[in-house]
């Protein structure tokens, strides 16, 4: 550590919010530079794996020494064949017969993207407000069993249908929002331990519910429900070629609502305040433990509002897996993002890709999804350690170079 | 004039719950008592019998099969559960402490009222009471293991979410060794390497970096799970022998680790094969567990790292090196999660599979919580969750009454009660989560 950065560290005697807050404050100052490098580190130590793994590239291995250009050559094609599959299962297939074949991989993108920048939104509030959520898995979970439970159970008017659905979403994700934040209010209990308990409760409240006869289809005994009303689905965005549904539409403006909410209202300015400093906030008058509870039932709407996405318009009915890993892709994406909606717009656009990427990788690069768990986690850690950003790349540290000029 | 009514109001709050907090033992004892009472004892149905398996078939000494009439001993076991209930009240009214023996007997009759409930009229089948503890056992271990990686971890300042990383790290590479080299216990030596090597890693962000440690272990985690399952799917794919199942490994003249009876112990009855007929990693678990526990509270390298963790200024005064110590103990503990691993694989003789550990690392980080960040608590709420596993397994054999999510939902339910003060007081090390700076 240098005696630069020591200057400028806080006195030692501080809590443990304050330490949160520190590290929180990190991720949302980091700048893009460092962003953009963690990807490009990210998408290195991917083709490393993918390098690794490669049959041809392993042969060539074999005779190194008499041919070294072979082993470079087959290492250059297998990185560049996963990047490039991976690049026209995401964005544009340049195999297509027309153009709406073409961008059909974006729209996929864009479908995925939906529920992670729902749930990415509710982590990035909690972030901000100095709260530590991990139980957007399970809060996604809750909104999709009550989304999809009003959307096979009942057969209601167009319009009436999707909104009450909707609604169930809202609800079941803010109950396994409140559980944490009320308990995190009034006994202390700590809320990374509380919600990373409650997503397994509710994974196995999803399993046990889809056991019963009332929540399978009809002469069936798949852990499936019925199929979602088609007045409970969200409407297509481009047609019936294109997965792309209103969800997206939605997730956007629910962004711009969390901006608006953070940076323009009352709420907004006490969340941010008692993140910044719970202590001074109280002393300001505000009150901590409501504003604990309020952030947690406002991630956990938010949360259950992807599992809504997932359930009314990606999947169409209730399924075990109907979660997939949402809840954990969106912590990274809310940390991506800096915990600003447009940034995680953007991170759970290019996550969505990471993720739509998958068949046409399997198929074109033969290899396996988890290559985006990998670059994923990867990024992350490497935007959470700026300085390791800044050894890596030689860059100059810039507090170094502030205390220098000034 | 509101600050005062406002400060009545919480004098009030608190002792109202100081008072619930102090009786909250009695009243959970009575109101799961109640719960015993109606559910286990008034809705058997009188007349018919539950039979109960003590020995397996192999045993050395046979204790023969019995059946009780249902009714009647579901009754006397809820009556004997208020006794209980009357006996910590009238303890707390005298202000004596009650030993650990009350809620282990508690629960003991608790599960037999249970078991008696469940298994009543079922004529076909009976209540294996031996295998369901030796299974209890053996499942706890990757629980213990983690829950013990934990709380060195912890007690040193560091908090370890990537617990489950380690375990699914640990669990890979003692099947991929094991199986290159034929020999399981080549692979239960290499299994703690992986889990190492992911301690490194939240040792570098954790305490070079000053990385939110829970943030470093949530994604370590997802990175590991995203390693194994890539070279589960492209490496071991490709060369199957590199992941073999336990028993393939055996028939090729290679070791597989297997049952080592202790010659006289493991002939008790019960407590025999549940606790000395087991394989080399639950007797490693035995010793690790005896080595922490004395090590943590009675040598000086405990005494150091529970300063490092509780009060890390202090202890820089005196000179022990702070980040040395978190460095050191997040590697070992690490480590020790990485052996735990190895159960997933050589020690229950499956070959790896994606994502195999599902989620168990979190509830060792649970039983770790609930034991109090020592290496007993840990072991004894690590048993717990493991018998409550086998109790599920036990009555999904035997036709339970309960769905068996709920049971496996016990372990996090639990957790939640532990850590909002209703289940005893959990206090973590003071300097977790907070990294030292100079």
């Amino acid at each position: 550590m240098s005696a630069a950065e020591a200057k400028t560290e806080t006195p030692e005697n501080k809590d443990r919010s304050d330490e949160a807050r520190s590290f929180f404050r990190a991720v949302v100052e980091s700048n893009g530079l460092v962003v953009f490098l963690a990807v490009v580190a990210a998408l290195v130590v991917g083709a490393v794996l993918v390098v690794f793994a490669d049959k041809s590239v392993q042969d060539a291995a074999g005779y190194f020494f008499s041919r070294p250009t072979d082993l470079l050559s087959a290492a250059w094609t297998a990185v560049s064949d996963a990047y490039v599959a991976m690049f026209q299962g995401a964005i544009y297939n340049l195999h297509a017969d027309s153009f709406s074949g073409a961008i059909k991989p974006l729209t996929n993108s864009l479908t995925f993207s939906a529920p992670l920048i729902f749930a990415g939104l509710g982590l990035g509030v909690g972030f901000r407000a100095g709260l530590f959520n991990i139980g957007a898995q399970g809060q996604v979970i809750l909104g999709a069993i009550l989304a999809g439970f009003v959307g096979f159970q009942f057969h209601l008017p167009l319009g009436i249908h999707l909104a009450l659905a909707v609604i169930g979403a809202v609800l079941g994700g803010a109950l396994w929002g409140f559980i944490p934040g009320l308990l995190k209010a009034t006994t202390g209990a700590h809320e990374v331990i509380v919600t990373i308990m409650l997503n397994y409760v509710g994974l196995y409240l999803l399993a046990w519910l889809l056991s019963l006869e009332s929540f399978q289809a009809p002469g069936s005994d798949n852990p499936k429900s019925p199929p979602i009303d088609g007045n409970a689905q969200w409407p297509k965005l481009l047609g019936d070629d294109y997965g792309l549904h209103w969800g997206f539409i939605a997730a956007l403006l629910a962004a711009w609502g969390v901006w608006w909410l953070m940076e323009r209202s009352t709420w907004g300015f006490t969340f941010r305040a008692v993140g910044a400093n719970p202590s001074a906030a109280t002393n300001a008058g505000m009150n901590v433990k409501m504003t604990y509870v309020l952030v947690m039932v406002i991630a956990g709407t938010l949360a259950g509002l992807a599992g809504g996405t997932q359930v009314l318009g990606t999947e169409k009915a209730l399924t075990t897996g109907i979660a997939g890993s949402i809840g954990f892709d969106a912590i990274t994406v809310a940390l991506l993002g800096r915990s600003r909606p447009a940034g995680i717009v953007a991170a759970g656009i290019l996550f969505g890709g990471l993720r739509a990427s998958g068949p046409t990788l399997q198929v074109q690069a033969n290899l396996p999804i988890d290559i985006v768990l990998v670059i994923q986690s990867v990024i992350v850690l490497f935007i959470a350690a700026p300085p390791l950003v800044r050894f890596l790349f030689r860059m100059p540290n810039p507090r170094l170079v502030k205390e220098v000029t000034a | 004039m509101t600050t005062v009514s406002a400060s009545v109001h919480t004098g009030q709050a608190t002792s109202f719950r100081s008072v619930l907090s102090e009786w909250k033992a009695v009243i959970g004892y009575g109101l799961i008592a109640l719960l015993g009472l109606i559910v286990f004892g008034l809705r058997t149905d009188s007349g018919v019998s539950t039979s109960f398996q003590i020995s397996r078939p192999d045993d050395t000494v046979q204790v023969p099969s019995f059946s009780v009439p249902a009714q009647p001993i579901a009754l006397t076991l809820a009556v004997i559960l208020f006794a209980f209930a009357g006996y910590q009240a009238w303890a707390k009214l005298r202000g004596t402490s009650v030993g650990v023996w009350l809620p282990i007997a508690y629960g003991v009759t608790f599960m037999a009222a249970l078991l008696t409930w469940a298994g009543a009229g079922r004529e076909d089948t009976n209540v294996a009471i031996t295998g369901m503890l030796v299974s209890g056992v053996f499942l706890a271990v990757p629980l213990v293991f983690g829950a013990l990686s934990g709380t060195l971890c912890e007690r040193s300042g560091v908090v370890n979410i990537a617990i489950e990383g380690q375990l699914l790290g640990g669990a890979f590479l003692a099947a991929v060794v094991a199986s290159a080299t034929h020999n399981a216990y080549l692979g239960m030596l290499a299994a703690p390497i992986a889990g190492a090597l992911v301690g490194m890693l939240l040792a570098l962000f954790a305490v070079r970096y000053w990385v939110d440690q829970i943030v470093v272990g949530v994604v370590l985690n997802v990175l590991v799970i995203g390693i194994t399952s890539f070279l589960f799917s492209t490496v071991l794919s490709d060369n199957t022998a590199l992941n073999q199942a336990g028993a393939q490994i055996g028939a090729q003249g290679g070791v597989m680790i297997q049952n080592l009876p202790i010659p006289l112990l493991s002939d008790i009855p019960i407590l025999g094969p549940v606790l000395f007929d087991q394989n080399a990693l639950v007797y490693v678990m035995y010793a690790i567990v005896i080595v922490f526990q004395i090590m943590l509270f009675k040598s000086r390298w405990g005494l150091r790292v529970r300063a490092v963790g509780e009060h890390p200024k202090a202890a820089d005064t005196v000179g022990i090196k702070v980040n040395r110590t978190r460095v050191r103990n997040t590697i070992l503990g690490g480590a020790i999660a990485g052996l735990g691993g190895a159960f997933f694989t050589v020690a229950s003789q499956l070959a790896f599979s994606k994502e195999m550990t599902s989620g168990k690392g979190y509830i060792a980080l649970a039983a770790m919580i609930l034991g109090r960040w020592n290496p007993k608590g840990a072991l004894l709420a690590a048993l717990l969750f493991g018998f409550a596993d086998a109790l599920r397994i036990q009555l999904g054999v035997i036709g339970s009454p309960i769905p068996s999510e709920f049971l496996a939902m016990l372990p996090y339910l639990a957790t939640i009660f532990a850590v909002a003060g209703l289940v005893g007081r959990s206090r973590p090390p003071a300097a977790e989560n907070i990294p030292y700076k100079k």
